[in-house]
């Protein structure tokens, strides 16, 4: 066992591919020499040279295109878009050409790749570089994607990824890179497309996503003292998506609410509301709520930061308001 | 130093003319079979598409398509030059370089036509040609992105240590977006074995590529920014670009780096079946047509003492083959409904969920 930071567990789950197979490269800005700007490569370029881990220029396009020109041709590449807002700048090649290339070509393309990406608000970056975009990934089929919220997902989940036959977008929260968390010796390999129940309880299901697991956990201890005893589930993965999972906790638990840091609309939580509704709506005690932040683009000031995304607190006081209704 | 801008302005582009007919190649080293393969396989291109022009007419082939009559040279003298290894990287306009690589008419036809039988399962259609078998990866719709993605097999190519080269083709308006940049400039630091080529048709879409660029010769003029060479050839001479060809793709398999080169060629028809093409004047529109690359290379082999009935042959042989090709073609079955639901991941399946 051993005790690491989420953004050193990046590092150790690149690593531990990297070792194992020598078609997994690493390309993206800042990456090699630096270490990554969120030192979340830090030490690839030492250990793996300067063939396999690469800094780029500033061009997310040529990023993406290099690696889905190298996956298609016999590589595993890795490459980064250091913050996710940057997608904006090269989403031609996720939405038109990464996701829809096997499909055009009715299956003659194969693309193992993995985009990382530092996602998330909590940071005081201000509206163009605390963005969560897993809703924007999450339209466009043919891509996946994957959003781990301990160190330990994410040295299993990077391997998954890489290990995965189709592109993935690997979502890591820059709100969670200081935050620790045990990890087992060894390979560490876990599976694309489940969640994640983390606190189990019998009157109302919570699922949450990146940063806001931690705090939809520390909600549910506050709603332990309020008589409320909450089942919180990391979704992890929106596609695929363990609906399994998700459906089966709903219907235990009677109650759902979601916690999403992403603006309102149509977020991932809405699809899953959607499912439930379909699905297990006779299974359900009362409304389902959404804990989501409002349909605005981030400020950048802490107090305003704050007050949007959800906290635990708004997140425990919209359970119980709910509860007791 | 302030250099001067460009003498173009726009709405002031004039005609732009074609070259003289010239002889300096007749004497360049190249075999006959050679010559007589690139004869045949613009033949190909020439009649197959003429053939898909028909087939729209029928209204067989739907949606749109972007016909290469007149730029066939270019495709016609990289793909000979090009290893069977090589990586092809063309546009929504490439039917000409997927017929380049050796891939049968009748699976091209048939996707134009959405049929099981085509190139791709009727999924892909005109603008996505793609056969990975012979080393066509892809044509891209999206104007630049390939330019990119043509970087990645190069890399690869470059880190497995397997000489490969990428070839990547573009029309001259696809130098006025941002990913050509990046692509050249990636390709240039990373000395990538890639082989831009720039087919310059003097049109982008509906509006003279002049009118709308910083420089007079769009590929060309922005090489020197990237360190690269600038290169203009005729576009319509099957020798020359196969000279030319051969060139960038000895420089890159030597671990040279990309080459950047401008094909001035002219496109027949519109820029897509919407478009007539009524915005370019008469006069150019009737020099180019008169410098046909088929012309221009008959009459080359023709000089150099080639058999004119062995021209007639081909000819009636690829007619014979495209007509073979359009009953194949029409022949195939729909595709199954069940296909519009596969292959969106690489387990064959498009499930998101369990």
């Amino acid at each position: 066992m051993a005790e690491l930071t989420y953004r050193e567990a990046v590092a150790r789950g690149i690593a531990q591919e990297m070792a194992r197979d020598d078609r997994v490269v690493l390309i993206g800005e800042d990456i090699a020499g630096a270490g990554g700007v969120f030192k979340t490569t830090v030490g690839l370029l030492e250990s793996f040279g300067p063939k396999r881990v690469i800094d780029t220029p500033i061009a997310e396009q040529a990023i993406l295109g290099a690696a889905m020109g190298a996956a298609m041709t016999g590589l595993r590449p890795i490459a980064e878009i250091m913050f996710s807002d940057f997608f904006a700048v090269c989403w031609d090649l996720v939405a038109n050409e990464m996701a829809k290339t096997r499909y055009m070509t009715n299956g003659q393309v194969t693309l193992p790749l993995v985009v990382k990406t530092g996602n998330g608000g909590g940071l005081r970056f201000g509206a163009q570089h605390s963005q969560s975009v897993e809703n924007w990934a999450m339209a466009v089929p043919g891509v996946k994607v994957v959003t781990p919220s301990t160190p330990k997902d994410v040295v299993g989940l990077m391997a998954a990824a890489v290990r995965s036959d189709d592109p993935v977008l690997f979502f890591e929260h820059k709100g969670l890179y200081a935050t620790k968390g045990e990890l087992p010796d060894g390979e560490i390999v876990d599976s694309l497309g489940t969640a994640a129940i983390r606190r189990t309880g019998a009157d109302a299901t919570i699922l949450a996503l990146g940063l806001m697991v931690p705090r939809a956990l520390e909600a549910a201890e506050q709603l332990t003292a309020r008589g409320i005893d909450a089942e919180v589930i990391d979704v992890r993965s929106l596609v695929p998506l363990d609906t399994a999972t998700i459906l089966g906790s709903v219907s235990r638990t009677g109650r759902l609410f979601t916690v999403e840091e992403n603006p309102r609309l149509l977020g991932w939580g809405a699809e899953i509301v959607s499912i439930v509704a379909e699905e297990c709506f006779w299974d359900l005690d009362g409304p389902i709520h959404r804990i989501t932040t409002p349909h605005i683009p981030l400020p950048s000031a802490d107090s305003l930061e704050d007050l949007v995304i959800p906290s635990s607190d708004a997140v425990a006081t919209t359970v119980e308001k709910a509860m007791q209704s | 130093m302030i250099l001067p801008l460009s003498a173009h302005r726009y709405g002031d582009h004039g005609i732009v003319l074609p070259p003289e007919r010239q002889n300096r190649h007749d004497a360049a080293p190249i075999t006959s079979e050679v010559r007589l393969g690139l004869y045949h396989t613009m033949q190909e291109m020439r009649q197959f598409e003429k053939r898909a022009y028909d087939l729209f007419m029928r209204q067989l082939v739907k949606g749109t398509s972007h016909l290469s009559l007149g730029m066939e040279a270019i495709a016609a003298g990289f793909g000979a030059a090009m290893r069977t290894d090589d990586y092809t990287f063309a546009t929504y306009r490439g039917h000409a370089h997927t017929l380049a690589r050796g891939v049968p008419m009748t699976p091209v036809l048939a996707e134009l036509l959405g049929r099981a039988n085509g190139l791709m399962g009727g999924k892909g259609g005109s603008m996505h040609l793609t056969s990975v078998q012979h080393g066509m990866m892809g044509s891209y719709a999206i104007v630049g992105a390939h330019l990119t993605i043509a970087n990645g097999a190069a890399w690869s190519a470059q880190y497995r240590g397997t000489r490969q080269v990428a070839v990547c083709f573009f029309g001259d308006g696809t130098t006025n977006i941002g990913a050509f940049h990046e692509a050249l400039n990636y390709a240039a630091v990373y000395r990538l074995p890639t082989v831009f080529v720039c087919e310059n048709n003097l049109y982008m879409e509906y509006t003279s590529i002049a009118d709308i660029t910083a420089v007079a010769r769009p590929g060309a003029d922005r090489a020197p920014a990237y360190g690269l060479q600038p290169q203009v050839i005729d576009g319509n001479d099957a020798d020359e670009c196969y000279l030319t060809a051969t060139a960038a793709l000895d420089r890159a398999r030597r671990g040279d780096g990309p080459s950047l080169i401008e094909a001035v060629t002219y496109r027949h028809g519109g820029h897509s079946r919407a478009d007539p093409g009524k915005y370019r004047p008469e006069a150019e529109v009737e020099a180019w047509t008169a410098y046909d690359p088929i012309t221009v290379y008959r009459s080359r082999l023709e000089r150099l003492g080639i058999d004119l009935a062995l021209l007639d042959a081909i000819d009636k042989q690829v007619a014979e083959a495209v007509d073979l090709a359009t009953q194949e073609a029409v022949a195939g079955d729909l595709p199954s409904p069940q296909s519009a639901m596969s292959n969106v991941w690489a387990d064959g399946g498009s499930s998101w969920r369990n």
